[in-house]
């Protein structure tokens, strides 16, 4: 599915990602943490292709293909999805148009004609249903005016519509009381299928609870530094980052002194 | 010798002609405008009030003045058919300065309404023109002065005392010559008190590829009491020069819209002087302007309070592209007595290419303390999180800029009291933005190509 091979990132100048290694096969789901400012969400944003960012060396495969050649917006054709941390509110777009907008761009993509109104209005319902999200905020703006919950439940809802092979979820479980996270996990888990695979960038075990990952793994100054089981989350809740931390910058200072 | 020399000599030339063509109470004002421009001249760039307006340059073409009045052979209730859904509209044709009359432009008007040439209505009624002909825009204008010098024909609209208008009164302008022709169109707007209409003009160059200029001047009397949405569409060509200078009175508890939108032009200046004579009246004024290539959009409005509780909210946006250069300058100008008035003025403007210009400058003059006024101005570019966020979800980069281009402009046209006009603006400005030509499918008016 993803074959991330060390890749380099910066941002303004500044070196975010330095060596990332990673392998989702179909149907995983992995959770990354890491301490903040680790560069879990710079991780996210330069898969889906953020203009803002760098990548100064490294290769990314998806499904086969160069993702770094790709604009973001052939990326989300070709199956990968994005769910932001902070959810981008535009004024003057409503809900509606957006999504049919993002639907029959996937379509023309594939060479297929746009869908026709009753056929979308059916699909926005059905798929609204999954994350419980009130039909009243389709004729709002896109994120405008939106509670915290209802953004992150309206990214779940692009992604059902969307249905992309690879999620990659941005910490969508913060600002979540314990209600939405449920109601947000929930409508990740019935989106499961053995061929898609999500990425769960996360900072708690708490989502993990709901969302059960395969592989956990550490980012930790730009690098992941630590892969394991389901039992590595439950060890980073009881001990924090601490001993992580510790065990790396020992290796970077021996790895100095060599 | 100055580009306004020409018009001088042509005045000094064929004066006659120009009076035997039109009726007295246009005739008597000429002189007063001639020594107006003779002693003004035209305003140089360095006055701070037009320094964004070359008029010398967009005058001095040789343009052809139709002072004989040879009438254009068309027959518009045949070319011409609303294209709105819904919008039961009474249309008006104007061809460069002269009004039209059509065969059913009348039919959905009731009673004491009076749409009809302003040549024909000054020889009907001398004394109703001579009260309001002239009375409100200043001579000292260059527009004004220019306009009434040539003026010969335009439109008047009186709606009396009392009266609601229930369909959008459509006007439409047209430009149609062989030859580079400037008119000087005048538009009096009447609204007696307790009247309400709706009032749509859209202005149109037929064909391309020719010089025009307009010179308008708009009076609008607004009565006690009375209610006007007034809109002007422009949709010309890079060929087309407009001067346009409009004048508003507001009498007690009047309620007026002024929206004036320019989806396709290629060098023009809107002036609005506007002025409450009575309290507890409102404007809203809502401006749009879309420029790209080397199209020109200079915008300037005075809003003067000079009575006390009126209410003024103003909002003007621009998308400025490629070399086009775009202008607003707004005063607010609140006298002493004008107490608790309320005046907001907003202009915000999108720029989207290095090479494109946006001047802004809005202003305020308040001169007593009880009041509630604000003025901003913003100028930016498309905002780059909204761009890859619309991306994430599949929309191209292209589909993404209109769209939101679009959004940028959605307060303007949400303020469109008309829906099915709000509806049908929406969709002009979307292909507007996907650079469809100024074709007049695009129009609210399908103004039908068999017409050239």
């Amino acid at each position: 599915m993803l074959l991330v091979k060390d890749l380099h990132a910066e941002i303004d100048g500044k070196e975010i990602l330095r060596g990332v290694n990673l392998e989702v096969k179909p149907g995983e789901v992995h959770a990354v943490m890491g301490p903040n400012g680790s560069g879990k969400s710079t991780l996210s944003m330069v898969l889906a292709g953020n203009p803002a960012y760098t990548v100064t060396s490294g290769e990314v495969t998806f499904r086969g293909k160069n993702l770094l050649d790709m604009t973001p917006d052939v990326r989300s054709h070709e199956g990968l999805f994005l769910g932001f941390q902070y959810p981008v509110e535009i004024p003057g777009v409503s809900m509606v148009n957006f999504m049919r907008a993002a639907v029959n761009a996937k379509r023309k993509y594939f060479g297929e004609p746009p869908m026709g109104a009753t056929d979308f209005l059916k699909l926005m319902r059905e798929k609204r249903a999954i994350v419980e999200l009130d039909n009243k905020l389709a004729s709002r703006s896109v994120n405008e005016g939106f509670s915290g919950g209802e953004k992150k439940r309206n990214e779940i809802f692009q992604m059902a519509v969307l249905e992309p092979k690879l999620s990659i979820l941005d910490e969508t479980d913060s600002g979540l009381d314990v209600d939405a996270l449920r109601i947000v996990a929930e409508g990740v888990n019935k989106l499961r299928t053995p061929e898609n695979s999500a990425i769960v960038i996360t900072h708690y075990q708490r989502l993990l609870d709901y969302i059960k990952p395969d592989v956990i793994h550490v980012l930790y100054k730009g690098r992941i530094v630590y892969t394991g089981g389901p039992e590595l989350a439950l060890e980073i809740e009881k001990k924090g980052y601490d001993w992580i931390k510790v065990e790396v910058d020992a290796q970077d200072a021996l790895k100095g002194e060599a | 010798m100055g580009a306004l020399d020409q018009y001088i000599d042509l005045w000094q030339e064929h004066g006659s002609l120009i009076d035997s063509n039109a009726p007295e109470a246009l005739n008597r004002r000429r002189p007063d405008a001639a020594s107006s421009l003779i002693e003004n001249g035209l305003p140089d760039q360095k006055d701070e009030n037009y320094r964004y307006t070359d008029f010398e340059k967009i005058l001095s073409p040789d343009y052809g003045v139709n002072v004989g009045r040879v009438k254009m052979a068309v027959n518009p209730s045949e070319t011409f058919r609303c294209d709105v859904p819904m919008l039961s509209t009474s249309l008006f044709l104007v061809v460069n300065d002269a009004f039209a009359e059509t065969a059913d432009c009348r039919k959905m008007l009731p009673e004491g309404v009076e749409v009809m040439s302003l040549a024909a209505y000054a020889r009907k009624n001398p004394e109703f023109i001579s009260e309001h002909y002239g009375k409100l825009a200043d001579m000292a204008n260059p527009i004004v002065a220019l306009n009434t010098l040539f003026c010969q024909d335009g439109v008047v609209v009186r709606v009396k005392k009392g009266i609601k208008v229930e369909p959008t009164i459509q006007i439409v302008n047209i430009f149609k010559n062989s030859a580079a022709l400037l008119s000087a169109r005048r538009v009096l707007i009447v609204m007696e008190d307790d009247s309400e209409a709706k009032v749509l003009f859209c202005d149109h160059t037929q064909t391309q590829g020719i010089d025009f200029c307009s010179v308008q001047v708009v009076e609008v009397f607004a009565g006690k009491g009375s209610r006007l949405d007034f809109y002007d569409l422009e949709e010309s060509t890079l060929n087309t020069s407009r001067l346009s200078s409009l004048w508003l009175s507001q009498e007690e508890g009047s309620e007026v819209l002024l929206d004036s939108m320019t989806l396709y032009n290629g060098v023009t200046r809107n002036e609005f002087y506007t002025k409450f004579c009575g309290r507890h009246a409102r404007l809203k004024m809502l401006g749009m302007g879309i420029e790209d290539d080397s199209r020109k959009l200079d915008t300037y409005s005075r809003i003067s309070h000079d009575e006390p509780e009126c209410n003024t909210d103003e909002l003007f946006k621009y998308v400025v592209d490629d070399n086009a250069v775009g202008a607003f300058a707004g005063l607010i100008y609140v006298a002493e007595g004008a107490v608790k008035t309320e005046a907001f003025q907003s202009n915000r403007n999108l720029v989207g290419s290095a090479t494109a210009v946006m001047h802004s400058k809005p202003q305020l003059e308040i001169y007593n303390d009880d009041v509630k006024c604000s003025h901003g101005t913003a100028i930016g570019q498309l905002d780059e999180k909204q761009l890859f966020y619309m991306m994430t979800r599949g929309i191209s980069e292209e589909q993404a800029r209109l769209m939101l281009k679009q959004a940028f402009m959605s307060d303007v046209i949400d303020g469109i009291s008309l829906p099915p006009l709000r509806d049908r603006l929406k969709i002009m400005v979307e292909r507007r933005f996907a650079g469809e030509k100024a074709a007049c499918a695009s129009c609210p008016v399908s103004c039908n190509d068999s017409f050239q």
